[in-house]
């Protein structure tokens, strides 16, 4: 068949076919510049922290470190100081451990069940409660920053654990809520509806059988709520009180806030230690984060 | 059987009613008491006397605030424009049926999963004039080369730009992804019939039908310009002077530094009201949606 095809429609193949192969060629160049401009703040950042001061000085930010010297990251973690306290960036890492524990779980928990009564059990008015719950999405923190200081300090909890955690709950039940709501009101009434008639209540219902439905969810919920709580900086440095700095707030202390030579490897350590867990999460989770991603993008 | 569905449906009201409480109580009950302080006089402690605009008056005056309200604009227009082109055109690139997807996809979207206090430490670094990306090219031998905006004052909020698009445009991508993996296959169908080219079937075909998918990657992008704080206090801890301040960072400084509490009310109202003209297009959209 192919031999009958006459020259001139031949080379128009090929000519196209040539074409074709240089905009695939094109858009792997596009693609590989792109990823490679993306990596380089965090590639700088770990070159860095493996350079003696020295190098740092004498050299420019591309250059390879000499050795893998590991001497800025044990100081970054053990040794680094803010202000007059030099255990390193390690508190601040069990803090946001301890602050982060109780909110995921907490919040987790308050938006599913509130989204489920939502979803399942459609009472008069759910709707309103969704509507009044999303202008908690848009918020900024920082037009009700003040008063809820106020609020917490009259609640006895401002500046403490229980205070941050608090707040992680309060904001993550707009997002919370809705994602779990979407996800219930997708499931098919009559199941509810045979669960009721073998007399499964309204806590049984969630528990035994719409929950352990929704591995997925729970998955996508952790991920955004691991990554947010993590990243928090705003309400960690304003609600948490110096004694449960989260790694963020302690972070910014060290590297900004801090006096006589700027040691430039150690900050850059500090700095990969605090965004390594949620980029660990992201890593291990990818397709989920970027469901969550797509579902929460109401919040952002 | 009767009996225990109204009992349910009672459950599921005390369930929520907690939740309803939290809303009063942390969001609105907080938002009329800012909206009310910031007509008052109030300083370093609230004060309930009324004084009419004295806020605003006073606000409008302070050069710091028209700093910081520009900058939220130059931020806000230049990022958001960016991050959506250039997060749709790696969205079409990726979609072309290339190999390795999911590690382009990987390294596209990793900024997004730090902090935005990270990733204005590791800029801050890298765009440090005599330690970074200009001590690089200099030292590469173009002695003139000048990449300074972080400590030029008309130019710094140009880096928090720079920053916030390498943090956010992975999300463009993947938000305009999934809608183009979304178009029904019919349509692609239909433009080579017609002998479309790809990239026209893109531009005038693809983009526009995924108008609701850029409408909320707009929205989810000014809503971050507006919340902004963090990104700054890691770059330029707004400065230099505060040359690259925003309204996010004004209400905390005047409520938490310089104890004026009236201040900072005024200027979260106005943070408020531009969240709300920035979130309208979502809403109109959502109404649309539902009818």
């Amino acid at each position: 068949m192919a031999s009958e095809t006459s020259p001139p429609v031949r080379a128009v193949a090929a000519s196209r076919l040539r074409r074709a192969i240089a905009v695939r060629i094109a858009i792997y160049v596009a693609l590989t510049l792109a990823a490679a401009l993306f990596l380089v703040p965090l590639l700088i950042m770990v070159l860095t922290s493996f350079k003696t001061m020295d190098e740092i000085r004498s050299g420019t930010i591309f250059d390879l470190p000499h050795a893998l010297d590991w001497t800025a990251w044990l100081k970054a973690w053990s040794g680094a100081c803010t202000g007059l306290d030099c255990r390193g960036i390690s508190p601040g890492f069990w803090n946001s451990v301890h602050i982060l524990v109780p909110s995921v779980i907490l919040s987790i928990f308050c938006g599913s069940i509130t989204g489920y009564a939502l979803a399942v059990w459609r009472f008069r008015g759910a709707n309103a409660v969704l509507l009044a719950l999303m202008v908690g999405a848009f918020l900024p923190y920082q037009v009700i920053i003040y008063p809820l200081v106020k609020i917490l300090s009259f609640l006895g909890i401002y500046g403490s654990l229980a205070g941050i955690v608090t707040l992680h709950i309060v904001f993550g039940m707009p997002l919370m809520t809705m994602l779990f709501r979407n996800h219930f009101v997708s499931i098919p009434a009559d199941l509810i509806k045979a669960a009721r008639v073998d007399g499964a209540g309204f806590f049984r219902i969630f528990f035994s059988i719409l929950l352990p439905m929704s591995p997925n969810m729970l998955i996508v919920a952790v991920i955004l709520q691991v990554t947010g709580i993590w990243n928090d900086f705003l309400l960690g440095l304003i609600f948490a009180g110096q004694a449960n700095q989260p790694m963020t707030v302690q972070l910014n202390n060290i590297v900004v806030n801090a006096h006589g030579t700027v040691e430039y490897n150690v900050n850059m350590a500090a700095t990969i230690l605090t965004a390594l867990p949620p980029l660990l999460v992201y890593l291990i989770s990818g397709r989920y984060f970027v469901r969550g991603i797509a579902s929460g993008s109401v919040k952002g | 059987m009767k009996a225990a569905l109204l009992k349910n449906a009672t459950i599921a009201r005390l369930v929520v009613l907690p939740t309803i409480v939290v809303i009063i109580v942390c969001f609105y009950a907080p938002i009329l008491w800012s909206a009310y302080i910031s007509f008052t006089p109030s300083g370093m402690f609230p004060n309930y006397h009324f004084a009419g605009l004295m806020q605003y008056d006073r606000l409008l005056a302070t050069d710091r605030w028209h700093v910081a309200f520009r900058n939220m604009l130059i931020f806000g227009v230049l990022f958001v424009s960016i991050a959506i082109s250039l997060g749709s055109l790696l969205a079409i690139l990726i979609d072309q049926n290339i190999k390795a997807e999911a590690v382009f996809r990987t390294i596209l979207l990793y900024p997004l999963s730090m902090s935005f206090i990270v990733t204005g430490l590791a800029w801050q670094w890298f765009l440090n004039p005599t330690m970074g990306l200009q001590h690089f090219v200099q030292d590469l031998g173009w002695a003139g080369f000048r990449f300074d905006w972080l400590v030029r004052r008309n130019l710094s909020i140009y880096t928090i730009v720079i920053a916030a698009v390498w943090h956010s445009s992975g999300l463009v991508m993947a938000i305009t992804l999934a809608g183009l993996r979304g178009i029904d296959p019919d349509i692609w169908r239909a433009t080579r019939v017609e002998g479309i080219p790809r990239w026209r079937a893109y531009l005038h075909i693809m983009l526009p039908m995924l108008r609701p998918v850029m409408v909320t990657n707009v929205v989810l992008l000014a809503i971050n310009v507006v919340k902004s704080y963090d990104l700054v206090v890691a770059m330029t801890q707004g400065g230099p002077g505060y040359s690259s301040d925003l309204p996010g960072k004004f209400v905390v400084d005047m409520a938490f530094q310089r104890g004026n509490i009236g201040q900072a009310s005024a200027a979260a109202m106005a943070m408020l009201a531009t969240v709300f003209i920035a979130v309208m297009p979502y809403l109109y959209l959502q109404m649309k949606r539902s009818g």
